[in-house]
């Protein structure tokens, strides 16, 4: 059987271990030109659009809830891999081409989004009235209380949800593979598809995968460790 | 110095102030007193406009809105400067340390430049007792200390007006000794103080005017010592003997 070969054959042990090394390079490279691009700008417009969606969620105006009510629901119900073929298979049937990669950074931040806005309408809504009244007692604006007195707040306590968002983000970007954005699940696909290795690939892609959100929640405990500072422990 | 008339202020249907008028001259200090729910606290929040009255007019040393006509945001802005709030939770910025509190009015929204904001806040945070807890953030505070951080940071934009809500309620008993007398320092420099307490040996101690107040209205006003030995009404009565 074939688990059997593997284990006595030094010869397809060695065709393994070649093939694992050899395509170690364009997985990676397919990851830092396309996978961690992806995920930094999907997140970083994600979070901007986010705050906005949040803000908008909380403010008194009922055209703003609703819009946003509107965006984070549509976003939330529908899969994402459906709204990556909408903006990329979709809008070309109404004029409207969009390259792979900026399709990808445009679906994923829409996704992260709806989602952190959720997070950080949560966290804004957590710090007390108390924060605001003495913000606005001290003669700060709207914009400069939030800025300055509730968002710094408001982060502490987002600081975990966010992380869980951005490693699922890591791991989603896969889907970009099927709008053809060569990141490093579709190099997997690739090469396998040339040496008939899928096992092999797949799991070491997986190990990447792994060890990208692994370090990245190394850096999440960073970050709390650090925003804990004014709070007792 | 502070003049309101026919001060009304309404939560939906609930009316919790239903014409106040009170006249205070510059370096007085008031205390409010009165049961729960009788609308003293919502009058000290008017005075900051952190709730905005439905009618009546403020004047704050000399800057005077109208609450029966609407009011500009400019409007509110020269009243709301002329009073420092001082709240029954402290209300500091738990991710500041006491200096950056009280630097934070002045550099963000005065445009102080920093070394003189940091200069003065340092001063301030000595005067009230804490030049030694500049780096500390308020969790590192005990109650007292964090209160009297509050007030530093109200004195720093340099109000007319202070105005303390219920100051030390939320206090171990033993350290509100701390608080008051950062007050009374305060009142006997001649801060014009409007103070929302239960703390009657405070307002027997340094209050020029005592005021009690009932369901929205102002009952009885006079001094410390007629108020407290001979209060002239029959409810003042009532709740001074609930109280003592």
């Amino acid at each position: 059987m074939y688990y059997n070969n593997v284990l006595i054959d030094p010869e397809r042990l060695q065709r393994l271990t070649d093939i694992a090394q050899s395509s170690l390079r364009p997985l990676l490279e397919g990851a830092i030109t396309y996978t961690i691009p992806l995920t930094l700008f999907a997140f970083f417009f994600g979070l901007i659009i986010a705050i906005f969606t949040a803000l908008a969620r909380i403010s008194t105006s009922k055209p703003l809830q609703i819009i946003a009510r509107i965006y984070v629901s549509a976003i939330r119900g529908t899969p994402l891999l459906v709204q990556l073929f909408i903006l990329f298979y979709g809008l070309p049937t109404i004029g409207i081409v969009i390259d792979p990669f900026p399709a990808a950074v445009l679906g994923f931040s829409l996704n992260v989004g709806a989602y952190a806005s959720e997070i950080l309408r949560a966290a804004i809504l957590s710090i007390p009235k108390g924060q605001w009244e003495a913000a606005q007692t001290i003669g700060m604006g709207y914009a400069q209380s939030l800025r300055r007195i509730i968002l710094p707040q408001a982060a502490r306590v987002s600081i975990p949800p966010l992380s869980n968002s951005f490693i699922g983000l890591v791991k989603d970007t896969s889907l970009a593979s099927m709008i053809l954005v060569t990141e490093m699940f579709r190099r997997a696909q690739e090469i396998a598809a040339s040496n008939y290795e899928f096992l092999l690939l797949y799991v070491e892609v997986a190990v990447i995968y792994w060890v990208i959100c692994f370090i990245l929640s190394v850096i999440q405990g960073r970050i709390e460790h650090r925003l804990d500072r004014f709070v007792k422990r | 110095m502070i003049s309101i008339q026919g001060l009304h202020k309404s939560f939906g249907e609930l009316e919790v102030l239903k014409g106040i008028d009170l006249e205070l001259e510059k370096g007085e200090v008031v205390v409010i007193i009165g049961p729960s729910g009788s609308g003293k606290t919502t009058l000290l929040r008017c005075l900051n406009i952190l709730e905005t009255p439905s009618a009546g007019t403020i004047s704050l040393n000399g800057q005077k809105a109208d609450f029966s006509k609407k009011v500009s945001k400019k409007e509110i802005d020269a009243v709301r400067r002329q009073s420092g709030m001082v709240f029954q939770q402290y209300n500091l910025f738990p991710h500041k340390t006491a200096i950056e509190n009280v630097m934070e009015g002045p550099v963000i929204v005065q445009k102080v430049p920093k070394e003189t904001a940091r200069k003065k806040a340092e001063q301030l945070l000595r005067k009230v007792g804490l030049g030694d807890k500049l780096d500390f953030y308020p969790f590192q505070l005990s109650g007292g200390q964090q209160q009297r951080v509050g007030i530093a940071r109200a004195l720093a934009l340099e109000p007319e007006v202070m105005l303390f809500d219920e100051p030390t309620s939320a206090l171990d008993p033993e350290l509100v000794g701390e608080v008051l007398q950062v007050m009374k320092d305060l009142a006997n420099e001649g801060m014009t103080m409007v103070v929302v307490t239960h703390e009657m040996r405070f307002a027997q101690d340094a209050a020029d005017v005592v005021i009690f107040m009932d369901q929205g209205k102002v009952v009885e006003r006079s001094g410390p010592s007629e108020i407290f030995t001979n209060p002239k009404e029959e409810r003042t009565r009532q709740f001074l003997n609930l109280i003592s």
